[in-house]
């Protein structure tokens, strides 16, 4: 038997029990949707956490103060270890990290005429823009005579620009950060969430020398990131920066660091495990749904075997070998999950895209999961169609054309 | 003239839980080509188990069948299956067609399962519904036909391969007698003038006296083997005669 009459065949077999045939192939398409739609969200994740770890700045290390834990004055002591000098220091000797910026933060809120804005403030060095990779959308950013002249100047993110000044240019206008003005000279492009879901563009940079006597009145800097000169030298600026910060904090031989340098990389790929793990987990559970619809077609292609022995029987009189039967209920299964198929990419499709829609989570397609969906919808019909199509095949003719 | 069927010492044994039934015990035939042989006897005589013999639907237990030949008491169920394609067609009792499936699609049936086939020869299709009468109704479905027009489809689906050998289990079973005439009538015309060899199996002597020779069976064995009244050169006078 060809091709096209097993086509026909199957699909007047379909069209004769419509609800039932319905009603099996909605559960491939729910398999096939929930995988499509599972993934897409899965990869929608990967590829937002990826986007933000970009935005966080390449072969970024940052160093944070911590209490060393021997020590009998924790707390506010613990913090000041880090200082503008350190950083210097890190910036001149070592080699594997070419640039590195200081930076302490305070919340604060920012007046302009009647508008006022609650952010943060951060106090960076010159180099914050190349270790950060944030451009500006408008003016200039700080060079060294501002941060040794303490300037009277800043920078906005984008929330705070928007928020204070709408859509016209803060760039020259005058803000008031605890009723000092300082100049706005320019104003950072958007970066969006961190992976951690804050919002990175509601802040105000200026020097950390303003920041440190101007605003808080302390000499200790919150922090320091540093670049390495290349993604592999990541390692070895690490080594570089803890060996000469502890020499530079006198710390003997036995004691812990009093500060922690991490690597940005580092952190991005747990949480690039995270989301892979999301994506397999989430892929996964929605198989179970299309090997679920799977057992609903072998259901129902025994049910329709049984249904049809007599035809069976007469197929088989008139000359139908085993295999023409065999192909006959395998096409039928088959094209009943192909369908299934189909309608389940376009189902997968619409509702991975209502989610994005609706939940603003994003959802990314990605067309090789949409094959292996499809293709394993047909595995499953030839899968699950085999042992009722077998067993119509294996039928004695005699008995199949005396069953009523 | 050939022989299109040698049965030589055949027996069917089926076993019903501890009992042996012996449906055919030790059966020698011969059917030529050409004859019209009606096979009678009671209930549980091995009639049926004979014709599936002779249909390759079953293989004997012990003893031999060739069909034009070849021994078919040998093949695999593959094999068989394309001898029932290719020599044999069946017509039954209940007309065993494909329902909601219309009566062309009926007659082609045979054709789509032949291997040697990769188109459907349209001519010869229409050629046999012609012959039958059916033309007029080829895109009805069969089951909104009367029984008489349905065993003329069972009749047209059972020659569109041209079989060697044609084989009717009670074929007029299930219709009244005036149908049954008619059905007799085509079935005397093809071994008329297209001399297709028949087997026919029936317990009603009215319709056996259709064919030109007849056997009896009882418990499997055959009981008498004679031929019809009328002489060879008269055949075609009695009493199919009254159709053209």
């Amino acid at each position: 038997m060809t091709i096209p009459p097993l086509f026909k065949i199957a699909l007047r077999a379909i069209m004769r029990n419509k609800l039932r045939s319905f009603l099996t192939v909605l559960g491939i398409v729910i398999g096939v949707g929930a995988v499509i739609a599972m993934v897409s969200i899965g990869q929608g994740a990967k590829v937002m956490v990826e986007k933000q770890l970009e935005s966080l700045g390449t072969n970024v290390l940052i160093i944070i103060p911590i209490s060393t834990t021997h020590s009998a004055t924790r707390g506010t002591t613990g913090t000041i270890t880090l200082t503008a000098e350190d950083v210097l220091a890190i910036k001149k000797e070592c080699r594997a990290v070419s640039y590195v910026s200081p930076g302490i933060r305070t919340s604060t809120q920012v007046v302009y005429g009647n508008m006022n804005w609650t952010t943060f403030v951060s106090g960076v060095g010159p180099d914050y823009q190349i270790v950060r990779n944030w451009h500006l959308v408008s003016g200039r950013f700080f060079n060294e005579q501002d941060i040794n002249i303490m300037a009277k100047v800043c920078i906005l993110g984008q929330t705070v620009a928007t928020n204070l000044f709408g859509a016209s240019d803060p760039v020259d206008k005058w803000v008031r950060v605890n009723n000092v003005p300082f100049k706005v000279i320019g104003v950072l492009s958007t970066k969006g969430q961190s992976p951690t879901g804050q919002d990175q563009d509601d802040l105000v940079l200026m020097p950390y020398t303003t920041v440190q006597r101007k605003i808080m009145g302390v000499t200790y800097i919150g922090v320091a990131l540093a670049s390495s000169v290349s993604a592999e030298a990541r390692f070895e600026a690490i080594e570089q920066i803890t060996s000469l910060l502890r020499q530079r904090h006198h710390l003997k031989l036995n004691e812990e660091n009093d500060f922690s340098v991490i690597s940005q990389v580092e952190f991005a790929s747990t949480i690039m495990e995270t989301s892979h793990t999301m994506t397999v987990l989430l892929g996964s559970i929605a198989s179970v749904s299309l090997i679920v619809g799977g057992i609903g077609i072998m259901n129902i292609m025994l049910v329709s075997t049984t249904e049809r022995t007599k035809e069976i029987g007469i197929r088989m009189a008139i000359g139908a070998r085993e295999k023409d039967i065999l192909f006959q209920f395998l096409t039928e299964a088959t094209v009943l999950s192909s369908i299934g198929g189909v309608v389940g990419v376009i189902f997968g499709i619409v509702l991975s895209k209502s989610v994005s829609y609706f939940g603003s989570w994003p959802s990314l397609l990605s067309p090789p999961s949409i094959a292996i969906a499809f293709f394993f919808s047909n595995m499953i019909g030839i899968f699950f169609g085999y042992y009722p199509a077998r067993k119509a095949s294996r039928l004695n003719p005699i008995d199949a054309l005396r069953y009523e | 003239m050939q022989n299109i069927v040698l049965l030589e010492t055949v027996y069917k044994i089926y076993t019903m839980g501890e009992v042996d039934v012996t449906a055919l015990n030790g059966i020698s035939l011969t059917i030529k080509k050409g004859e019209f042989v009606a096979v009678m006897g009671a209930s549980g005589s091995g009639k049926s188990t004979l014709m599936n013999i002779l249909g390759c639907l079953d293989s004997p237990t012990r003893g031999k069948y060739y069909l034009e030949g070849i021994e078919a008491s040998q093949l695999s169920k593959n094999e068989l299956a394309n001898i029932r394609n290719k020599k044999i067609g069946f017509v039954f009792q209940s007309f065993n067609l494909l329902s909601r499936t219309t009566v062309l699609e009926n007659i082609e049936l045979p054709l789509i399962y032949n291997k040697r086939i990769s188109k459907i020869d349209t001519d010869r299709v229409h050629q046999i519904m012609k012959i039958l009468g059916l033309e007029e109704f080829q895109k009805h479905y069969t089951n909104q036909l009367s029984g008489g027009q349905q065993q003329r489809v069972a009749i047209a689906r059972a020659i569109i391969n041209n079989p060697t050998l044609l084989l009717a289990d009670e074929p007029t079973g299930n219709l009244d007698s005036v149908t049954s005439m008619e059905v007799m009538n085509v079935f005397c015309d093809l071994n008329n003038k297209m001399g297709i060899t028949i087997v026919l199996v029936t317990h009603e002597n009215d319709i056996a006296k259709y064919a030109r020779r007849f056997i009896v069976l009882k418990d499997g064995k055959v009981l008498s083997d004679t031929p019809s009244q009328s002489t060879a050169s008269d055949i075609s006078q009695i009493p199919c005669e009254t159709i053209s």
